[in-house]
């Protein structure tokens, strides 16, 4: 989503991003005019005029689970964004009973919060995990 | 899911829903820049409806209907920007 109108994002997606997606880009491009939606979202920069990179992961209940937002010169990870996902769909599946710790990734070990785990995340989590 | 937009020569916009169109002073203004964001992790995500551009087509997107599927909406500064 951008402040740009639809007709400009048929010609970037026309003239541009379908030279390095093949057959264009799959996902619905959104129009923002004047920044109304960004500006509720927190990430419409009234003095540029424009949105900043804010990105949201919403959930099949509507709730916002994560969100990000950067300066416009630096770009997202979209491998992070992809992990995170991953990682609120376990949660959500396990119905809160297992959490994932800092640096999971899919097959890395969760953790089950409960009263046996106070104090002994240590011996069940090792500082080399939160790397890849 | 998405209706189709139909397009004539006005540029098609959207905006967030239940938000009603209220005539502009100078007191209005200064409200509205004072509103603090309601986004919140673990909060309901502000409904919106906005047209946009999919593999060939114009369409109006509303964020509700796509409940029951995860969503991930991301905002940029502009197309043709560079990263």
């Amino acid at each position: 989503m951008s402040s740009d109108s639809i007709f400009v994002h048929k010609m970037w997606n026309d003239c541009e991003l379908s030279k390095m997606v093949q057959e264009g880009i799959p996902f619905p491009m959104l129009s923002d005019a004047g920044g109304r939606v960004g500006k509720v979202y927190g990430v419409y920069d009234d003095d540029a005029g424009v949105e900043t990179r804010g990105r949201f992961l919403i959930d099949p209940d509507g709730v916002i689970q994560g969100y990000e937002v950067l300066t416009p010169a630096v770009g997202r990870n979209v491998d992070e964004t992809l992990r995170e996902i991953q990682a609120f769909q376990l949660v959500r599946e396990s119905k809160g009973t297992q959490a994932t710790p800092s640096g999971w990734r899919p097959g890395k070990k969760t953790l089950r919060p409960g009263p046996e785990l106070v104090g002994n995340v240590w011996k069940e989590w090792k500082t080399e995990m939160a790397f890849d | 899911m998405a209706e189709e937009l139909k397009v004539g020569c006005a540029r098609p916009t959207g905006g967030p829903v239940g938000e009603t169109a209220t005539e502009k002073t100078v007191e209005t203004e200064r409200a509205e820049k004072e509103v603090v964001s309601m986004i919140q992790v673990g909060r309901k995500a502000p409904d919106f409806t906005a047209p946009a551009y999919l593999k060939g087509d114009f369409i109006n997107v509303k964020l509700s209907d796509y409940l029951g599927k995860w969503v991930v909406l991301c905002f940029y500064p502009g197309d043709f920007t560079f990263v």
